[in-house]
């Protein structure tokens, strides 16, 4: 190691994010020239859990792999046991999970808004994230009646309808919601002081994004066209007028431009969904497994989200892999973060919207490596450049 | 009531641990201290570092990676301090109980004041959970004062 | 290309190296191959067919171990998941696709810390999820392993 080189610790408690994880930012002078992970501060062996289990209860614990993904996850799995048993879903319940879906994405999305406003040292953005997304949090607690873990999908259907008195109530907030986030809007991706920051950062290039396989808004900014909800149909997505957002850059400012735009795609559904929702069952009670296996893949907010489970007709699977779409976003940070200032890192880190909780299903350093920063450096030295930038801007 | 029980009540410094938790609670909480339900008015605050800390809030079930480093972070918390555990998990270890890489309850490895139940609780909890510690730290009930 | 379209060129191209064919339903689709046919058959997969890799299951049922591959081909919705049958089961080991995609860079470390598998040609085979102190040689996510109780934790 070189002598100029020097080890910035970040974790595994720090400010910055609410999940532990441990970073080790190799630096020169200002640049990153190599960057490692430690994770497992999360992991709970829930698949081994899984085996445990029986299906009706699996949904549950798949429920808490993550907080965010509390939708996705259930879906998910239930997919994959209908794949093994072929069981029909009733068309109501298909509506159902659509909207559920597209409610999390909608709050998930504003919430990534809010932490990397945060990350930035932007906090009114993340006051303003996290105060706009309430509405979406109501919704869920008047449909299924908790903000999360909503316990809303099983296997062949969905546990709770939506009421018809509830659907005004829906689209009065959402519309509360939409007016907040044309603001939001304006406001990030407009500012000139977020363009000289995110603009040209963290780059992912196309063909790193197709080698490490990655997925979901991150795999988008970088132009690759994917999504789940259009490429292998689930839910009513294929009877709905809705757009897939791509954009060339692949930067920072490419994620969150995706990420603003999927939330008014994820608005619209929702409407359509409301619109066209036909009556009748929500569950279509399947009552056997078969012996098999079955693979369930569904577009969570953060991209596609991974269940295989082998059965062999007993009524707990014999392998339940499940795998989250940060697993494989997340690799790409060496891709990104290698050669640009340490003050941008930790937005680059955010940029994928890591949830370290899905992925697991870096804090004692060598003392040999000098100069060490903490986490609240890296956030002064990031707000120092913002600063720096506005100066230069001839800040309005 | 005497000096320190006054300055430890007047505006509470929490430092959040996140030991193996699925996110919502940690979610809940930062929702408890942004505009809607806004504990900061009352001036609680999150804290970057446990040193500054008065209340040491725990999420999630503990795994064998972060139990060495919650003692750690539980040593290093200036006295009087205090721990909340925060949801289910936290509490008794819930649906992970039955996991290979997770060893024990959190009152099992440092010493707990007060408990919130709940998968997640509600902010409104978080809330009545801080008014309750303050009046126990207020009436002297608190054993650590 | 259809689910056919995408079997009969990996037949086409590979002959009797595909052990056995499994078409689950018009969407899935189950490949048996030998572990020695991996790389070859992933890079094709991957390169020459343009399938995104969506990730690695290893599976422990009856002592013995399989890993199954999972690609997945976006223009029509197949996924195709490649089953390597790890014969010996106390050592086993399959080579590395590593440098066919860097997407398995994470799961190899994963399996190989929980299922005991050896990448051949992977260097960095470190711990991922299991923490520093877990015991040597010890797979959880093995059949074999038994969640120990609690009274004989180590507080």
């Amino acid at each position: 190691m070189s002598n100029n080189r020097s080890t910035i610790p970040i974790g595994p408690y720090h400010p910055l994010q609410e999940e532990p994880e441990f970073w080790k930012l190799i630096v020169e002078g200002e640049k990153v020239v190599d960057v490692d992970v430690r994770i497992g501060y999360n992991h709970r062996g829930i698949e081994k859990i899984s085996e445990s289990k029986s299906f009706d209860q699996s949904l549950f614990l798949v429920e808490r792999i993550c907080g965010i993904c509390s939708s996705s996850h259930p879906i998910a799995c239930a997919q994959a046991i209908e794949d093994i048993t072929g069981t029909e879903v009733p068309e109501r319940a298909l509506y159902i999970r659509t909207i559920s879906q597209e409610l999390e994405r909608l709050h998930s999305h504003m919430l990534w808004v809010g932490l990397a406003g945060h990350f930035l040292g932007y906090n009114t953005v993340f006051m303003w994230g996290w105060k706009y997304r309430e509405p979406i949090c109501d919704i869920m607690e008047t449909v299924t009646g908790n903000r999360q873990n909503y316990a809303m999908h099983k296997v062949g259907g969905v546990r709770r309808d939506i009421e018809k008195e509830h659907i005004p109530y829906i689209l009065t907030r959402l519309d509360e919601f939409l007016k907040h986030l044309d603001m939001l809007k304006g406001a990030v991706l407009d500012d000139p002081v977020l363009h000289a920051r995110l603009k040209g950062v963290g780059v992912l290039t196309k063909e790193a994004a197709l080698d490490y396989s990655a997925l979901g808004p991150t795999a988008r900014a970088s132009d690759v066209n994917i999504d789940v909800r259009r490429d292998h149909p689930y839910g009513v997505y294929d009877r709905l007028k809705w757009n897939v957002i791509t954009q060339k850059e692949g930067d920072v400012f490419a994620k969150a431009v995706v990420r603003i735009l999927e939330m008014y795609e994820s608005a619209s559904i929702i409407r359509q969904c409301l619109d066209k929702m036909p009556d009748g069952p929500i569950d279509s009670k399947p009552k056997d497994i078969s012996q098999g296996e079955g693979i369930g893949v569904i577009e969570a907010p953060r991209g596609e989200c991974f269940h295989y489970i082998k059965c062999d007709g007993t009524n707990s699977p014999v392998r339940h892999k499940i795998r989250a779409p940060t697993y494989m976003n997340f690799p790409t940070f060496r891709e990104t973060v290698i050669g640009e200032t340490v003050s941008d890192a930790t937005i680059i880190m955010a940029a994928i919207d890591p949830c370290y909780c899905c992925t697991e299903r870096m804090t004692v350093v060598d003392h040999k490596d000098k100069e060490l920063l903490k986490a609240q450096d890296l956030i002064r030295l990031s707000q120092e450049k913002t600063r720096k930038i506005k100066e230069e801007l001839g800040a309005r | 009531m005497g000096l320190k029980e006054a300055v430890l009540t007047r505006s509470i410094n929490v430092f959040h641990v996140s030991s193996g938790s699925c996110n919502n609670c940690d979610i809940e909480i930062l929702d408890a201290l942004t505009p809607r339900f806004d504990l900061e008015r009352f001036g609680v605050t999150l804290v970057g570092s446990i040193k500054h800390a008065d209340v040491m809030l725990c999420t999630g079930s503990a795994n064998r990676q972060t139990v060495p480093i919650i003692k750690n972070l539980y040593e290093q918390m200036p006295k009087p301090g205090f721990v909340i555990v925060y949801g289910a998990c936290g509490c008794s270890r819930g649906l992970f109980k039955d996991s290979y890489n997770t060893l024990a309850p959190l009152d099992e490895i440092i010493p707990v004041d007060a408990y919130i139940p709940g998968c997640p609780p509600k902010p409104e909890a978080t809330i009545a959970a801080l008014v309750k510690l303050i009046g126990k730290i207020k009436t002297k009930k608190a054993e650590k004062i | 290309m259809t689910i056919d379209g995408i079997l009969k060129s990996i037949n086409d191209r590979f002959g009797g190296r595909v052990l056995k064919t499994e078409k689950k339903s018009s969407r899935r689709a189950y490949l048996d191959i030998h572990p020695k046919d991996i790389v070859d058959m992933a890079r094709y997969v991957f390169k020459d067919l343009g399938l995104r890799f969506n990730i690695a299951s290893a599976v422990n049922d009856f002592d013995r171990i399989e890993i199954l591959y999972h690609f997945s081909y976006d223009q029509s919705g197949v996924i195709i998941s490649l089953r390597a049958m790890l014969s010996d089961k106390d050592n086993p080991r399959i080579d590395t696709i590593t440098h066919v995609t860097k997407a398995a860079w994470w799961i190899e470390r994963e399996i190989h810390e929980l299922f005991g598998v050896v990448f051949d040609g992977n260097e960095d085979l470190r711990r991922l999820l299991l923490p520093d102190d877990w015991p040597e040689g010890v797979y959880p996510m093995k059949k074999s392993f038994v969640v120990p109780k609690r009274d004989s934790r180590k507080s």
